[in-house]
């Protein structure tokens, strides 16, 4: 308040130290510093670690399956199996993989970074959200013990309240994951608001944060709908409540309308992040300033406005009144609209730029290439009559694998590459990279394309049988996913090995404008040794370097200060 | 292009379907266009403007109105097209004609069974007539199942508390899979059945024999059609070979052993129990999704089987 009425700020450029000494990696040593750490840093390398062993879980169970429907009758396990084999599958990849991978894993750690702050707005609740998610971890896993789960991950009335397994415990676990999810997107946004360094307008901010915000608001609004659903659910299940199960007089379509209330806008907690991070990709890889900025800001967060009002597609031929299928059918294609601009606002990006085809790069391109199928085939499956013929095939899974894997886990490996040595302070092999870039997209491709034809072909999904002709189609499928798995065990080995014996990352190997690239690598335990000072944008690749790493300076501090109007906003 | 739409595709063989695949063709081929038309300029762009050196300068570009509005307006016409496409098509299946012949589908985990205008009913397979509208009344006994026929392009969910219908014109005879596509658990991979289009002379023909009980078939012959008829042969064999479940060949008087690891004979009481109350007692090494019976056969259809399977003994 003292200095409000002072109209200038005095600035001097902050040499970056190459050579940290004291980084955020050694400020405090052994296992206790780290599981009970309030650093955003070492939270973010939690949530890092634990999205990954889970990938890892939820991707041998996805082979599991692919093995199995090798032939079209029983393979390795048996029906029951397989079902809770998928149901286990598609809940670890969402509920304890996707939703918290980006946010909560990159956004953590270089949310702070990129606004200049020490770290966000509640540290310890940050920390709280990794020990609620590791809880809720827990629960699923005692679910998975007691019984498993063979409803698929959603949990379908009456299915879901008739059948013998564990479905208490599993609900239990979601609605713990749910309060997770809340509080992490409820410290981002409080910390965007308030901890912005001088200068970082709400249009200089990097477009990763626009993401991040548009799913932080969606996260709060839209994840308490999943826990009343899911404690009705267990309501249901425990005292006999009848609220979805007709022979309790409930109605099970209106499960799914609670359901999906949730789980469309939860679409977008998985893929707006992934926007985020590929904006800053091709922006720095191009070298080019972004094209589109506003567009592509606030198109995030129209989509997350239309993302509440879509719901119903999943339900076209649910038994919902043909009305509200119209209306859901017309919604959904404007969610289409502002998805295509930012395609359309990345490649004007890349006009005139100075490509360079580093593995984060190849990533954004493979995801302009996936994504782009995965929303086109959207398009197709909004399309009423068409949905009739398609819903619950393989089109489906295959459109949904598209978009999940082909958008949000490509853009977070492009992400993971892209700040890899920020965050560990070495460099990993570009060579092998771009060599396992090129291995994930191949075998992607030849995983899921297969799975478009047999959907519109009528293969339905969640079978364990099926029948003879679709075999070959299946076969060729499953061969896709062992070399996809070959892909990330390459992954695997040149990460590792470039985290124990990697050369020595420099603080800005990509010659990228944001703020994380102005401190060393890896960043020290406060991020900045000073207060920084934004002059330009995040992508304003033709303003030199030096102005770039400003901060404030002391009074006493001369000749390189400059004054500046303090609020250039 | 027509040659891979049409690989994609299941044969056309209802009167809606050439609509939904005319907008399948339409979506395609659109966005084959568009996507292509990004990958290649994606393809220009790297490879025009590849690095040269690290000193490269850049134009600073940050937006161009033209540009912009042509690509949100030209994507708000396509979407609009594909949409008022969509919805026509929609209005049309989720509206069956007048004059439909109406079929009653119950559906219950894991069998479908089929009631005819006539009284009679089968079980997994079902018996329409050609280019002639049908209409299915349908209802579940228990959790969500999902009608769907590929070759019509209908599917339509069908609920435990209410009637939904569904409707298809086939246009040639001949035999369609029918698929549930709603997850119900166990057995949902097994929950198919038949559809037989007949001309119109022979499906007269078959509501008159085809689903007739003849008062003085011999009891085996009762079971050997009910075996048919109420959708056995889709899950056992009758020659020794495993299908999803057990082979009936020189079941009868045999050693079971069960999954709980007891062993029992199955005699007539073990059949009886066995198409009742099938989960009560589960052959060891076969899953346990074979559906009830119960209710849904009389006593001589029961009978029946009881005797026809006693005879199947090499
Ligand atoms: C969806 C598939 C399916 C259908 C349809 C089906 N069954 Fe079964 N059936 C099975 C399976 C699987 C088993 C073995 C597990 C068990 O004992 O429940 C079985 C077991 C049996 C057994 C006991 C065999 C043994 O090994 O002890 C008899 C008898 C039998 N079925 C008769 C019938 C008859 C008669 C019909 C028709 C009215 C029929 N089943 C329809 C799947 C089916
Ligand atoms: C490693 C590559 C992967 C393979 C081979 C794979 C394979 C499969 C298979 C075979 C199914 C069952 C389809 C069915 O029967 O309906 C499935 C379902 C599913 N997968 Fe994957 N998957 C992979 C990665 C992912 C990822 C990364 C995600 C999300 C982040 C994901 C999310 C899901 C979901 C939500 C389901 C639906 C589960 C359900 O029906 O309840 N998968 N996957
Ligand atoms: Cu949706
Ligand atoms: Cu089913």
């Amino acid at each position: 308040m003292a200095d409000s009425s002072q109209k200038t700020l005095r600035i001097r450029e902050f040499p970056i130290d190459e050579n940290p000494g004291h980084t955020y990696l050694n400020h405090e040593k052994g296992i206790l510093s780290w599981l009970f750490t309030v650093d955003h840093k070492r939270i973010g390398l939690l949530y890092l670690g634990s999205v990954i062993l889970f990938f890892f879980v939820g991707g041998m169970l996805a082979l599991l399956l692919r093995t199995e429907l090798l032939t079209p009758a029983q393979s390795i396990v048996d029906a029951d199996t397989y079902n809770q084999i998928f149901t286990l599958h598609g809940a670890i990849m969402i509920f304890l993989f996707i939703i918290p991978s980006i946010p909560a894993a990159l956004g953590n750690f270089f949310l702070p970074m990129m606004i200049g702050a020490k770290d966000v707005a509640f540290p310890r609740l940050n920390l709280a959200s990794w020990w609620i998610y590791i809880f809720g971890a827990l629960f699923a896993l005692y679910s998975i013990i007691t019984g498993a789960v063979d409803t698929g991950w959603t949990f379908y009335t009456p299915y879901s309240t008739q059948t013998g397994t564990s479905v208490v415990s599993m609900t239990l676990a979601v609605f713990i994951l749910g309060f997770s999810s809340i509080l992490t997107g409820l410290n981002f946004i409080v910390t965007l608001h308030k901890l912005r360094s001088p200068g970082l307008s709400w249009s200089k901010m990097p477009l990763f944060l626009w993401s991040l915000y548009a799913t932080a608001v969606i996260q709060i609004l839209a994840t308490p709908i999943l826990a009343i659903t899911v404690l009705l659910l267990a309501m249901e299940r425990i005292l006999g409540i009848g609220i979805f199960d007709p022979s309790l007089g409930g109605d099970p379509v209106l499960f799914q309308h609670f359901f999906w209330f949730y789980s469309h806008p939860a679409v977008y907690i998985m893929i707006v992040p992934a926007f985020g991070i590929i904006s800053e990709l091709i922006s720095t890889y191009s070298r080019k300033t972004i094209f589109g900025y506003w567009a592509i800001a606030l198109s995030s967060l129209a989509i997350a406005f239309i993302g509440f009002l879509v719901w119903g597609h999943h339900m076209f031929v649910s038994g919902q009144s043909e009305l509200s299928s119209v209306v859901f059918s017309f919604l959904t294609f404007f969610v289409g609209v502002p998805t295509g601009i930012k395609i359309f606002n990345w490649v004007a990006t890349m006009y005139k730029g100075s490509i360079d085809l580093k593995t984060p790069m190849l990533y954004a391109l493979a995801f302009l290439f996936l994504f782009t199928i995965g929303g086109l085939t959207g398009i197709m499956i909004g399309a009423l009559s068409i949905n009739v013929h398609l819903h619950d095939t393989y089109y489906i899974v295959a459109h949904f694998h598209y978009v999940m894997m082909g958008g949000t886990v490509i853009a977070m490996l492009g992400g993971l590459h892209h700040w890899w040595p920020k965050m560990t302070g070495k460099m990993y092999n570009e060579f092998w990279g771009r060599i396992t870039c090129g291995v994930i997209f191949l075998s992607f491709n030849m995983t899921f394309l297969p799975q478009f034809i047999m959907g519109s072909q009528g293969m339905p999904r969640r079978y364990f049988n099926y029948v003879d002709q679709f075999q070959g189609l299946h076969q060729f499928s499953t061969i896709g996913s062992y070399l996809l798995g070959v892909g990330f065990v390459m992954m695997a080995v040149y990460l590792l090995w470039s985290l124990f014996k990697g050369p020595k990352a420099p603080s800005n190997p990509w010659k990228a404008r944001s703020l994380e690239w102005m401190t060393s690598s890896p960043p020290t335990h406060h991020n900045f040794e000073y207060t920084p000072v934004i002059l330009h944008g995040p992508y304003d690749h033709h303003k030199p370097m030096k102005e770039f790493r400003m901060g404030v300076a002391e009074e006493s501090e001369s000749p390189d200060v400059i004054e500046i109007d303090k609020d250039p906003a | 292009m027509n040659r891979i739409i049409e690989y994609m595709l299941p044969p056309q063989r209802s009167t809606t379907a050439s609509d939904v695949d005319s907008l399948f063709t339409f979506i395609n081929v659109s966005g084959f266009i568009l996507f292509m038309g990004i990958m290649i300029t994606i393809l220009i762009f790297v490879i025009k403007y590849r690095r040269k050196s690290e000193d490269d300068v850049t134009p600073v570009i940050t937006h161009n109105s033209i540009l912009e509005v042509a690509w949100t307006v030209i994507p708000i016409i396509l979407i609009l097209i594909v949409f008022s496409w969509g919805f026509r098509g929609y209005l049309t299946l989720t509206s069956p004609p007048a004059n439909a012949y109406e079929i009653h589908v119950s559906a219950a985990s894991w069998l479908w069974q089929f009631q005819y205008e006539g009284g009679g009913s089968t079980m997994n397979e079902v018996y329409v007539p050609v280019d002639r509208p049908v209409k299915f009344i349908m209802s579940s006994e228990d959790v969500i199942h999902s009608l769907a026929i590929p070759d019509f392009r209908i599917k339509m969910d069908v609920l435990p508390n209410r009637y939904t219908t569904t409707w298809f014109q086939a246009t040639e005879t001949g035999e369609s899979i029918l698929y549930c596509t709603e997850y119900c658990g166990t057995g949902h991979s097994e929950m198919l059945a038949t559809v037989h289009v007949l001309s119109a002379e022979d499906f007269e023909e078959w509501l008159e024999t085809g689903l007739e009980v003849d008062e003085d078939m011999p009891l085996a012959d009762v079971g050997e059609q009910t075996f048919t008829s109420a959708g056995c042969n889709a899950c056992h064999s009758l020659d020794g070979t495993d299908r999803v479940g057990p082979s009936l060949l020189n079941l009868f008087g045999s050693d079971r052993e069960l999954v709980d690891g007891s062993v029992v004979v199955a005699d007539e009481d073990y059949i009886r129990r066995s198409l009742i109350d099938p989960q009560a007692e589960v052959t060891a090494g076969y899953p346990a999704n074979m559906p009830s019976y119960s209710g849904r056969l009389n006593e001589r259809q029961i009978d029946g089987l009881i005797a026809f399977i006693k005879e199947l003994q090499d």
